[in-house]
């Protein structure tokens, strides 16, 4: 059914329609509608899960792993603070192998505090054993709340999953999305059954502590399922794909990077903007392509590679910067690159922060930025650059040139 | 790409009717469309905006619309001196107000007038709803029906409805002869 929705509300209804058996989350801006709806809904009986009001997201997130240790399916949402609040429990989730799924609004952290969209919050998280999965548009955020289940709970993945949608870009914004039927849902992903709970039959331990001799073993099995989790992403859409017929394309979604001399790479909803731009500069004659990555982990090092091998200057726009070094999002495409071979010229642009938008102008300078770092040895742009303060592509993009609005008007 | 740029203060309902015509144009097979508010926290009376894209490909650009084919303002109070920069060429200000503008571009509509005759308060919102589809061939009478229906709450479809039927009449006669008790155009 085409229901018109915002991020928050269809990832309501894919909760729902996932049939989680504990919820429990601490509202927070921009997340706060999810949990309203999923609270409404446990109130008028539509879904019958227990649902808990704490006082913090690090009880909220270890209620979720008590209650996946019982063998539960358990959900959570937060956002920006309350995603850091969580961090410390963040590795009992992963460790503990509990498939837990978590919405995270993507929003800037503090200090300055600001309650709008960029995606610092999660990406200072990369680390803390959670696969990571970026949306682009409401249908997909809804359908990630699916498969995050199917994919956290394989008995080869086990390990919990956040799906990162961008606050208010996605969370606050209404788009047609199709809800599927609770059958379909129900077709798709089985309750879930573990052996990693509380068992009086079969007791196991759980929570327990590992000293030097074997942890290493641990966090070694712990990398080693999070790579291979690959595969599972791909088992999960073709699964997805049959029965709701709509095909997701991996861990990365590659947009005319075929023959493209100049590549974006970007992930989250700003994809959509650079989509445009590619076929506008496309229209014009100019090989452009765009490389959304859906999944940063696990990392797809191989499918970016292959991606982008034969571009001549390769850009990644990211909403983030760590301090003192550069992009994370860049600094992981890098690596991809140098596992290849493949030695592409790169720059780094860091824009959107604390919500700033990014302008139709500024993502077709961005290109315009590439094309010039890629044929004019004499172009000099810093490494990293910062949209609306030194990077060139906002005076290449408030030039004259090819646009993405000037192909969209009608 | 059409863009419609919605001006009003918290509580005058600029944001349901920036969803109400957003869902509108989306029903039709092959059509897409974004509708969502500026972003940051509600206040009751602050101004504020809201944003409505229809096109007939998925709609990339998410960033606030700043040209329009429609701007409208929900309170006369909010039209400053460069409301012009805001315009695409060829597009139309819709203002809430009994006074006339001195600019073919301005259409002035007694909003605040006809809610406040059905409604018995003045929300001028779904007026201008009204006003976009009888000005523009992209959205269809049954889609804006459908639209209140699926996305008001029930009490209100009635009165809501009666507005829309209200304003289409009042454009009608407007368009035949020039002059109608609720709207001035220059």
């Amino acid at each position: 059914m085409r229901k018109f929705l915002s991020g928050d509300e269809a990832f309501a209804e894919g909760v729902r329609l996932a049939r989680p058996q504990v919820i429990s989350a601490y509202p927070i801006t921009p997340q706060t509608v999810v949990v309203e709806r999923l609270s409404e809904m446990v109130g008028a009986g539509e879904l019958d899960a227990e649902y808990m009001h704490v006082e913090s997201e690090h009880t909220a997130l270890a209620a979720c792993i008590g209650a996946a240790a019982a063998g539960a399916r358990t959900f959570t949402a937060t956002s920006s603070q309350g995603l850091l609040y969580m961090a410390e429990n963040l590795t009992y989730a992963s460790g503990g192998r509990f498939p837990i799924v978590m919405m995270n609004a993507n929003r800037a952290t503090a200090l300055p505090w600001n309650i709008y969209g960029d995606q610092r919050d999660s990406l200072s998280l990369l680390d803390h054993g959670w696969i990571q999965v970026y949306a682009d548009t409401n249908q997909e955020a809804l359908d990630l709340a699916l498969m995050a289940y199917k994919l956290a709970e394989s008995e080869d993945v086990m390990i919990p999953v956040m799906v990162n949608i961008d606050g208010f870009a996605l969370t606050h914004t209404y788009e047609m999305v199709d809800v599927p039927t609770q059958e379909q849902a129900d077709a798709f992903l089985p309750p879930y059954v573990t052996t990693n709970r509380f068992d009086f039959d079969n007791p196991v331990n759980i929570g327990y502590s590992a000293g030097p001799e074997y942890n290493r073993y641990f966090k070694f099995w712990e990398h080693h399922d999070t790579v291979d989790s690959l595969n599972a992403v791909e088992r999960v859409e073709a699964d997805f794909a049959q029965i709701f017929g709509r095909k997701y394309p991996g861990a990365v979604e590659s947009y005319r990077c075929e023959n493209a001399d100049v590549i974006l790479v970007t992930l989250g909803s700003i994809a959509g903007l650079a989509r445009t731009t590619v076929d506008a500069y496309r229209e014009a004659g100019i090989k452009a392509g765009m490389l959304r990555i859906r999944y940063l982990r696990p990392m797809p090092f191989a499918a970016i590679a292959d991606a982008l091998k034969g571009a001549k200057a390769v850009g990644v726009l990211e909403k983030d910067v760590s301090f003192g070094a550069e992009g994370t999002v860049f600094t992981n495409v890098n690596s991809a690159l140098q596992q290849a071979g493949l030695f592409i010229p790169a720059l780094n642009f860091v824009g959107g922060l604390g919500g700033d938008d990014i302008s139709a102008a500024q993502m077709s300078g961005i290109y315009q930025c590439l094309c010039k770092f890629a044929d004019d040895a004499d172009f000099s742009c810093p490494r990293v650059s910062f949209l609306g303060i030194d990077s060139p592509a906002d005076e290449l993009g408030s030039a004259t040139g090819v646009a993405a609005n000037e192909s969209e008007a009608e | 790409m059409k863009e419609i740029l919605w001006h009003g203060r918290g509580g005058q309902g600029a944001f349901t009717a920036a969803r109400l015509l957003g869902a509108a144009g989306a029903f039709p097979e092959g059509r897409y469309s974004l509708a969502f508010p500026s972003f940051g926290p509600e206040r009751r009376g602050a101004p504020m905006r809201a944003f409505t894209k229809v096109d007939t490909r998925p709609v990339g650009d998410r960033s606030a619309v700043a040209k329009a084919d429609y701007v409208v303002y929900l309170d006369d109070t909010l039209v400053g001196e460069d409301w012009a920069s805001e315009l695409k060429p060829g597009g139309k200000v819709l203002v809430n107000s009994f006074h006339g503008f001195d600019d073919a571009r301005i259409i002035s509509i007694d909003a605040d007038g006809i809610s406040r005759e059905i409604l018995g308060r003045p929300i001028p919102n779904t007026v201008f709803v009204a006003a976009i589809l009888a000005l523009d061939p992209l959205f269809a009478h049954d889609d804006v029906v459908r639209s209140v229906h699926e996305y008001m709450p029930a009490k209100l479809h009635a009165k809501n409805l009666a507005i829309i039927e209200a304003v289409l009449a009042e454009f009608k006669q407007f368009q035949e002869t020039g002059a109608s008790a609720h709207i001035i155009g220059a």
